[in-house]
């Protein structure tokens, strides 16, 4: 599935990253790369955007950039 | 002879607050050559001898994807800085390394300096710096850039390893991609290509990556042996595509992050604690972020911070005031009367006290943002309200600026176009910067309040809320219009870390605020004088010529004796006779009846005469252009130019029933006429000061002529359509 269906506090492992340039770019460079552990913080009020937990730190992107990221639960 | 080093990291590595401990007072901010990205500066003097210090952009890579990005890259290449020291946030290890294995790549000396070992212990994390330091081949120092922990030792290691030759590091990509580097760095060394500046198989791995700064750099220089490096990256591209399904540039990442796991799973690192265990500033944002108390403790810290920007500083504005207020009086006693008095006081003097009338506001909105960046709260704020600005082209972190500038009715969009700087997004920064002008800064108020006062008396609360909407809805319109043309393209990715909170130092919040204000004053401060001595000079020259300056006198003159003027000058009101008021009270009359003639007669009255033939449509007739001529100077002035306008003297813009009464019977003037003066005013040029700190941080006049004209031609067609449609539907 991808990363925007998961639940909060959901966990689960990248399994690819389908993003291109600066986006692409952005996700690998913040770590987000196949085979990492991931887990869903928490949702902004408005359900967008996300943030999850990786490599023990926080991070936020927003629901069409997390649709980019397939994940298996 | 100093040392050259450069600070790098991630943002949130503590990076600056090294820099701090580093330099102390002796340091300054500027600019990078051409863009607006921040440099700071300053020297170390040690035990291990003199250090130049600069503090890079903190960033995350060295692709050359933003401005801090390429600055970094740039400043690395072109300055060559003895060492590097590499700030890494012990307690995020493997993400910072990331960073740290490109630096390793470009083949640049670095000193890695461990920061942040406090929390990380804290976190239950233990890491075993020697053998992390083997490993990498770099030295090593842990270091609490807080309290100052490690920074002996970490300079005597810089000066130790300063002249140290380095090997670069060479990670394996994977098969396909080596061999292509391979055949490609043996190009690149055969045509000397760029070799000045990079190494071989740097430039290679970026060819490979699809640098585009690299790539525009090497067809510059050479195109051919670029077509033929794009040849060989096509070819590895589409194997690895059919193969492995990947891209390169996604394929060198997961190697960068194989080789630190490769090194971190040798034991460097151990977790006594679940690393994903959530530690107290992850309970914090369960509250913080919760979905109904969340936004209510966000309004509430916007609040705060609004009045602490505007109520907290009302005292040094005031301090400010009576000092130039106190000096003005000295000068009116001082000269004799006639121009040179009036550039002095009305030209310099104000000009002066308008640059630095500003200067606590600055100080106040600099010192509360800094606060709420450095604990990490303004990245929460971004991240709630991202999806409502999104709508509009703009960021998340846009909100702090619409605040500032008077989204809460009485603020200011110079300190408001400074706060766009915690934009890290170059086109919502610049459609955030362009229309935040558009909220109810203070200096409005007084012409709405004197408008609302003589129209709409019965409905004030109303009206005023009716104005506040107004200028909220168009400011986000107008940016979603700017986005999908002028300042069209994609949105720049969320994609942001939520550091964990912390507590700011004071230095560091000392340090930051009073940099940005010094930063303001000087650059700003010398134009902003300029400009207001032009303006000046708008509203007074030309001068009445002599026959109508002597038909003024001559009437003064069948009121008052010479002798009568004489006592009505020197004695006081309760000196003179009721017979003497009277003759005051006329002659008064005549002065106001002189200063409305000359300000007809001066440049800004001719603008607004020779407009007047255009800006009928908008009920507006000469005294509300020239009023609105004024109001470039700063918009309260609308309310004191009108006032002479209309014979009434300067209008003192805290006390405006007079002029109010004046309107509210003039002909010409209505509910359609004030309402359409409201709309122009919420929406016209900002003043000169905001224009100017426009240029000053979008690095560019460009957009600043851009919002003058813009806004202005925006604001009259919005009163024109509101004018003729409201007199259409009343007639």
């Amino acid at each position: 599935m991808n990363l925007r269906q998961m639940k909060v506090n959901q966990t689960g492992k990248i399994v690819s990253v389908k993003a291109s340039d600066e986006l692409g770019r952005r996700l690998r460079d913040m770590g987000l790369i196949p085979g990492k552990e991931i887990k869903i913080q928490g949702r902004a009020p408005l359900y967008d955007p996300v943030s999850i937990r990786i490599m023990g730190f926080t991070l936020t992107l927003r629901n069409n950039e997390a649709d980019f990221i397939e994940v298996e639960v | 002879m100093s040392t050259a080093i450069a600070l790098a990291g991630n943002p949130n590595s503590g990076k600056t607050t090294l820099f701090n401990a580093l330099t102390g007072a002796r340091q300054h901010v500027g600019n990078y050559p051409g863009v607006t990205v921040e440099k700071k500066q300053g020297t170390c003097i040690s035990e291990s001898g003199e250090f130049s210090v600069v503090d890079l952009p903190g960033t995350y890579s060295l692709s050359a994807y933003s401005l801090e990005e390429v600055v970094a890259r740039d400043y690395l290449v072109n300055e060559k800085p003895a060492m590097i020291v590499n700030i890494i946030d012990a307690s995020n290890l493997e993400r910072n390394l990331y960073l740290s294995v490109q630096f390793m790549e470009m083949g640049v000396p670095i000193t890695i300096a461990l920061n942040m070992m406090d929390v990380a212990q804290k976190r239950g994390m233990q890491i075993d710096i020697k053998k992390l330091s083997s490993l990498l081949n770099i030295p090593i120092i842990p270091t609490v850039a807080r309290s100052g922990k490690g920074k002996k030792q970490l300079l005597q290691t810089i000066a130790d390893n300063v002249n140290h030759t380095i090997k670069p590091l060479t990670i394996s990509y994977g098969q396909d991609i080596d061999s292509a580097l391979d055949q490609m760095e043996s190009i690149i060394r055969e045509k000397q290509f760029l070799t000045s500046k990079y190494r071989p198989r740097w430039t290679a791995l970026k060819f490979l990556e699809n640098d585009q700064q690299i790539i525009e750099l090497g067809t510059m220089e050479n195109q051919a042996t670029v077509l033929l490096l794009e040849a060989i990256v096509k070819k590895v591209t589409s194997h690895l595509n059919a193969t492995l399904d990947i891209h390169p540039e996604g394929m060198i990442a997961d190697q960068r992050y194989g080789f630190i796991n490769s090194i971190l799973k040798q034991n460097v690192i151990q977790f006594h604690q679940d690393r994903n265990r959530l530690q107290l500033s992850d309970q914090i944002d369960k509250v913080v972020t919760n979905r109904f108390i969340g936004p209510i403790i966000m309004i509430a810290i916007l609040l705060g911070l609004y009045n602490f920007t505007f109520t907290y500083s009302e005292i040094p504005v005031g301090w400010f005031e009576s000092f130039f207020e106190y000096i003005a009086g000295v000068a009116d006693s001082a000269l004799p009367e006639g121009l040179l008095k009036s550039l002095i006081i009305s030209g310099m003097i104000d000009g002066v006290g308008g640059v630095l009338g500003f200067v606590p506001l600055i100080m106040f909105m600099f010192m509360g943002i800094a606060f709420l960046e450095d604990t990490g709260y303004l990245a929460r704020m971004s991240f709630m309200l991202d999806r409502i600005f999104r709508m509009f082209g703009l960021h998340g972190s846009s909100v702090m600026a619409f605040i500032v500038s008077g989204g809460i009715a009485g603020g200011c969009a110079v300190p408001g176009v400074m706060a766009t700087r915690t934009l890290k997004s170059p086109k919502e920064r610049l459609a955030t910067l362009l229309t935040v002008p558009f909220m109810n800064c203070g200096a409005k108020l007084p012409v709405y309040a004197l408008l609302v006062a003589a129209f709409f008396a019965d409905n004030k609360a109303n009206v005023m809320l009716l104005i506040t909407l107004i200028s909220w809805v168009g400011a986000l319109l107008v940016a979603k219009l700017l986005r999908s043309t002028v300042i069209k393209g994609e949105s720049t990715p969320f994609v942001m870390e939520l550091p964990p909170y912390r507590m700011p130092t004071l230095k560091g919040l000392l340090i930051h605020t009073w940099e940005r204000t010094f930063q303001y004053i000087k650059k700003a401060g010398t134009v902003i004088l300029g400009i207001s001595i032009v303006l000046w000079a708008m509203m007074t020259f030309p001068n009445l010529n002599a026959d109508q300056i002597k038909t003024f006198e001559d009437r003064k003159s069948t009121i008052a004796s010479s002798q009568d003027l004489v006592q009505i000058q020197t004695l006081t009101e309760s000196q003179l006779s009721p017979q003497k008021l009277a003759m005051k009270d006329q002659l008064t009359k005549i002065d106001m009846e002189q200063a409305q003639a000359a300000l007809k007669n001066s440049i800004a009255g001719r603008i607004g005469t020779s407009l007047e033939g255009l800006t009928k449509f908008a009920g507006f007739d000469w005294r509300t252009n020239i009023a609105l001529v004024g109001g470039f100077a700063a918009k309260e002035v609308v309310v004191s130019t009108l006032g002479t306008a209309y014979s009434l003297g300067e209008v003192d813009v805290e006390e405006t029933s007079s002029l109010s009464q004046r309107l509210a019977t003039a002909k010409g003037w209505g509910p359609i006429t004030a309402f359409s003066l409201i709309i122009f005013t919420i929406f016209y040029a900002p003043c000169f000061v905001t224009v100017v700190c426009i240029a000053k941080e979008t690095g560019s006049w460009k957009w600043a002529a851009f919002s003058v004209i813009f806004n202005t031609v925006l604001a009259f067609s919005l009163s024109v359509i509101f004018y003729q449609v409201g007199s259409a539907i009343l007639t």
